[in-house]
This record gives C-alpha cells, structure tokens and sequence, in this order.
C-alpha cells in the first residue's frame, strides 16, 4: 500500500504541467492555431521562474510565496513568447508548425547562451525547497489525506484550480464560445461580427500563460526548481500536445490523460520501489521509453476518430470569405 | 529596367531565392545585435569571424555540411508532399546505430565494408521513416506528433543497446571504442579535415532526388499531393502508397547523415568518429529542418543551404576567439528559421515597394493574388 501512496503522491506534481500544457494546447488549437511551439513556450517561462526564484532565494521569502510570484512571472514569460507564434502565425499568416519550430529550437540555445556568459553553467540552479511534507488538518483524513495532501507540492491544487477556470471559461462564457467558433469555421464566426485574428491572439496567449506555467511547475516539481539548457522539459510540451490529442480537446478527458501518461512515467522511475517489477529485471530504459511508446499505441487507436478543430492549421484569410 | 525587375520579381525560383537571403540577413543582424549586448568591444571582429572565419576551415566546412545536407533533404523531400519530418534526429541516430553495429560486428573485406556501413545506415533510418509513415498513411495519426515520439523512442533506444554492448562501448570513457579503419569512409586527403567522399555522394543523392521529384511520375504525384491531397485522391494517385514511400526515403536520407557522421575518418591516425550515449537528441536532425527552409525544400537549394550554415557555425566555433559562446549560431538559425517562415510574405511586401518606386505611372495595375497553398 506505501507503494501505491508513493507512485499517486510522485504521479501528481507530474501529471499538472501535462495538464496544464495541454489544457493550453487546447485554447490555442481550439482558437485554429496549432501550437507545436508549446515545448519552447515551457522552458521558456520555467527559465524566467526559476531565474526569478535565483534572485529572491535569498530574502526571507516564505517558499509557497515564491512558488507563487515565480508561476506569474513564468506566465508572463510564456504570455510574451507565445505573441511571437501569434504574429508569424495570426498576423503574417506563416506557417504554424514551421514557426513553432523555430521557436522550439530558439529557447534551449538562448537558455545556454545566456546561462554560460552570466552563470558559466548550463542552466539555472535554485536551492529552495518548495516541498510539502503535511497540509496542516487535511493530511489527517484517512486514505485521502494520504494520498492528496502529503509529500506533495502546491502547484497540484494550482493545477486542478486552473483547470477548473479553464473549463469553465471554455465552455460557459461568451469568449469560450467565440474561441471555439474561431476554430470550426472562423469565416462564419467573422460573419457575425467575431474578431477572428483577436481570438487567435487570445487563443495563442493564454496557450503562453498556462504553458509557461506549466513549464515553471515542471521545474519545480520534476527538476527540483531548476531548468538546463541541454535536457530542456524533456519532451513534455510534446507528449502534452499528444495528452491533448488523447483527451480529444476537452477539458477533463485531457486531465485523464495527463493522469495516465504522469503515472506511465512515474512508474518508470521507480521500477526499484516496485518488487514485482523489480524482479522482472527489464533495462530500466525499457521504461523510460514506455511513456512515447504509450503515446504511439494511444494516438493509433484514436486518431481515427478524432475530432481535431476543423479550421486549425490554416491562416485565416479575411479575402477567402 | 522595368522590365527585368518584374520579370525576376515573378520567377518563383528568384523570389524564394530574395526570400531565404532576407531571413538569413535579419537572423545575422540578430545575431550581431546580441553580440553587441553580450561584449561590445569585440562584436566587429568577432562577427567578421562568425562571417569569413569558414573560409579558413574550407575542409572542415564541407565535412560538416554533408550530415545537414542529408538530414535537410530528408526534411525537404517529405515537405514537398506536405509532410512535416520532425522526426529526422531520430532517423539520423538510428542511421548512426545500424551503421555502427555494421562497422563492430561485421568482418568483412576492407574494400566493401564502410559501403555495407553506409547501407546498413540507410536501412536503419528507412526503418524510422517506415514506421510514422504508416501511422500517418493507415491510421491517420499526425505524423509530426509520431515523428517526435520516435525520436525519444530512437534516442533511448540506441543508447541502451550501445551500452549493453561490450564491443561497442567503452564505458570507463562513456563513448564508443574506434572503429575499424576498413569501416571508416575514404578521406579526401586534406590536412587537417575530416573531410571525405560522402560530401559526393551526398550531393548525388540531392541530384537524384531532385531528378525523382521533377522527372518521374512518383515525384509529379508526389508534388501534387502536396499541393491538394484532396484533388489528388481524385485524380486517381495513391495517396496512402506514396506518404509510406515518402517517408521510407526521407528516412533513408537521414539514416544515410548519420552513417556519413559516424563513419568520417579522424583527422588523428587510429582513431575514429565516435558516440556518446547521453540522452540528447541529435542537434542535426534539427539543423536539417533550417536546411530544409532555408533551401525551399528543393534538393538543389538545400545542397547550397547546407554549406551555408555549415560555413557560419565553423564561423561561429572560430568567433570563441573574441569570448563569444558558440550557442549564438543556434540562435542565429533559429532566427533564420523563424523569420523564413514568413519572408515570402515581406519578400513580397518589399517586391511591391521596389514595383511600385519605378512604376510610379502604372499604379493602377492590379497586383496578382501571391500563389498561396493551404496546409
């Protein structure tokens, strides 16, 4: 049973910035711009949170408050790259995947640039610990306390708070139905007086917000509050786009998905906590592999019938109407 | 006057060529900006480095083209039908592995074996081209999602069967033990250089592709699914065959990079190329990609974008000279990257500033709608 309480404790500060990154993947996709930038976008904005939290580690700070300053400015950070996708993507009508790319392969060498002329290393190293051990009186109850409120990190109640902003924007305001409208069929949303290239724009910067987010919680909660250049978020903005795709751009199917991917690679790390996968005696890479290959077999089954935004992909033209 | 200038400002050719110089300028400018910033002092003499300092390294220059150059055409090829091949580093690791596992485990006569190499290289990236190929053809899975899952799949994979290979690996040296020099590729005899034969044939394997795409019906069908795959289908051509094939020979030509990388002779006698398992992707899968754009995924165009960006990351190694970190040329070529994305479209804002400064009495002329494809 402690190994159980373990792997669901380790599963959590794992699956929220999946879910988070997706969750943005989804605004943004849903809005008709694909954001294959979202890899970029997290290291992004876990660069700047982790760099806010370098200058601050110092002062007399309480941690959470940190943790929590470090996620707006990480937010900020995600927010301003993501308008460059928006302006070569929205505005000059560039190809999406292609300036995604661009922007994917621009941050790890800007992060080591940066990190070797002013840190001479390869990244950023904080030592705040932003652990949890107990929430005071929640931690008590039964099965729950365990599971929920030990040993664990605040980004995951952030997390599912998000997540349930998220929702509720995307489907009971006016903007999530606009939003949503923008990616079906953005020539019949402008019809009726919907600013198409606003809602992208709005659609690409909250993908910015909640990734660079979710990156500065990867950081947090995977690195131990630090980002390097080299390993970068380790394909997370990817396998979040692959969450998305599994969740089929809604949100709390993106949540379970997020859940199975983080436990898949949960699991993986701790092969030597799990006896009778221990005895097995596999090459522990077999594991590490296990999370990419889970994607594979998942997106295989469902793509067939996925339901991807009609309009997504495609610049919006207003002279095509 | 008037004349020559609309009839290059019409030439497809000439406008991507205007194009890729654009963004290639302003990623430079960029990329002397932040020189700027970082130590002003010596920004002048180390950009003029990072411009000419490949002039001094002519050799290594094209060694280090041939790799990109082959992983750019794997990039390029796919993106000709519409296929965005993201998954090249891992076609390239994979190249890389199978040609390795030739060079160790298989005795063979001198003058065979680095051909057999190259081969098996080229089988173990068509490998991974094969296999996003029939998810995207039979099951309809995005094929950039399935190409950057099997570079993780591709990169762990090959580490651990390097380091559970004895003959292979060296692990007290965390890297691959040397090659046989019958295994290595014959070297071109200049001092100082890697430099070798597969510069050759890898412009060869440009020409041919090129020759596919423009002469063969494969390549018409092939341009045309790029184009509309809907009036394609229609049309009668084999949708599904060709993404499977499509893949299977971008694959081949990054499996081929990474042979070509591995199996370059060390300039130290005795010695060889060799191979850290680290857990990275390979950076030259992704140095494709801007090869890719930069040369308008034309095999030609790619043959002279290789050389370029080979030429200034030489240039940008030799700019460490004045203090400056050699990550300024990826940030440089994703610069370039970025901004190629969309200098069609300022090329063409430019093209219609310079129309309309010597036409100044035809300014009733319509301009044409920019030929525009739907992704």
């Amino acid at each position: 049973m402690d190994t159980f309480y373990y792997l669901i404790q380790n599963t959590l500060p794992v699956a929220i910035p999946l879910l988070l990154v997706a969750l943005g993947g989804m605004f943004s996709e849903r809005s008709g711009v694909i954001n294959i930038a979202l890899e970029g976008i997290m290291l992004f904005g876990a660069f700047f949170g982790c760099l806010f939290v370098y200058f601050v580690q110092s002062t007399s700070m309480d941690a959470q408050g940190i943790l929590l300053l470090g996620m707006l400015v990480a937010g900020t950070g995600g927010f301003l790259y993501s308008l460059l996708l928006s302006l070569a993507a929205v505005t000059m009508k560039a190809d999406q995947t292609i300036t995604g790319t661009a922007l994917n392969m621009l941050v790890p060498a800007a992060i080591l640039l940066f990190s070797k002329m002013f840190f001479n290393s390869d990244g950023i190293t904080t030592n705040k610990n932003f652990y949890i051990k107990e929430v005071p009186a929640l931690s008590e109850i039964p099965v729950l306390g365990k599971l929920f409120f030990q040993n664990t990190y605040i980004t995951v109640y952030i997390g599912i708070m998000l997540l349930v902003i998220s929702a509720i924007v995307f489907y009971k305001t006016r903007f999530g139905l606009r939003l949503r409208a923008c990616g079906e069929h953005p020539h019949a949303a402008d019809s009726v007086g919907i600013n198409v290239y606003f809602m992208r724009y709005a659609g690409v910067s909250l993908s910015g917000i909640l990734g660079g987010i979710g990156g500065f919680f990867y950081a947090v909660g995977v690195m131990n509050g630090n980002t390097n250049g080299h390993t970068g978020v380790a394909g997370f903005g990817f396998l979040a786009l692959a969450v998305m795709i599994f969740g089929q751009w809604k949100p709390f199917k993106i949540l379970l998905a997020a859940l199975f991917f983080a436990f898949l690679r949960t699991v993986a790390y701790s092969i030597a906590l799990i006896p009778f996968l221990d005895a097995l005696n596999i090459n522990q890479t077999y594991y590490k592999m296990l999370p990419y290959v889970a994607t594979m077999v998942v997106l295989a089954f469902t793509s067939k019938k996925s339901r991807a935004p009609k309009a997504e992909g495609i610049a919006y033209d207003k002279g095509l109407r | 006057m008037q004349v020559i200038i609309k009839k290059a400002g019409k030439s497809k050719g000439f406008s991507a060529f205007t194009a890729a110089l654009l963004a290639v300028l302003l990623g430079l400018v960029f990329g002397y900006i932040i020189m700027t910033i970082a130590s002003p002092a010596n920004s002048f003499l180390g950009f003029q480095m990072l411009l000419m300092g490949g002039f001094k390294r002519i050799g290594d220059v094209f060694y280090y083209a041939t790799p990109i150059l082959m992983t750019g055409l794997a990039v390029g090829f796919a993106f000709k039908m519409g296929l965005f091949n993201i998954g090249a580093s891992g076609q390239y690791t994979m190249g890389m592995f199978f040609a390795l596992y030739a060079g160790f485990m298989w005795k063979l006569p001198d003058s065979v074996h680095w051909l057999v190499c190259v081969l098996a290289g080229m089988s173990g990236g068509m490998l991974w081209g094969l296999i996003p190929g029939i998810f995207k053809a039979l099951l309809n899975v995005n094929e950039v999602i399935t190409s950057i899952m099997f570079n993780y799949i591709g990169m762990y994979l090959v580490d651990m069967l390097i380091q559970g290979n004895a003959t292979m690996y060296i692990s007290s040296k965390t890297r691959t033990s040397y090659l046989p020099a019958s295994a290595q590729m014959p070297s071109l005899g200049i001092t100082n250089s890697s430099v070798n034969i597969s510069i050759f044939i890898a412009i060869i394997a440009a020409l041919i592709l090129f020759v596919v795409l423009n002469k063969t019906t494969f390549g018409y069908e092939l341009k045309a699914t790029g184009f509309n795959k809907y009036a394609s289908a229609y049309a009668g051509m084999h949708g599904k065959r060709n993404i499977i094939l499509t893949m299977v020979i971008a694959g081949a030509m990054a499996g081929l990079g990474g042979a070509f990388a591995i199996l370059a002779p060390s300039t130290i006698a005795g010695s060889s190329m060799t191979y850290e398992p680290v857990s990275v992707i390979a950076a030259n899968g992704f140095n494709g990609i801007a090869v890719a754009l930069l040369g308008n995924s034309s095999p030609i165009g790619i043959i002279f974008s290789a050389l370029f960006v080979s030429h200034i990351q030489r240039g940008g190694t030799l700019a460490s000279l004045y203090g400056y970190k050699q990550e300024i040329i990826d940030v440089v070529i994703a610069v370039i990257i970025y901004f190629s994305a969309f200098a069609m479209l300022m090329n063409a804002m430019v093209g219609n500033l310079i129309k309309k400064l010597f036409s100044k009495n035809q300014s009733k002329e319509i301009l044409p709608a920019d030929p525009k494809e739907e992704a």
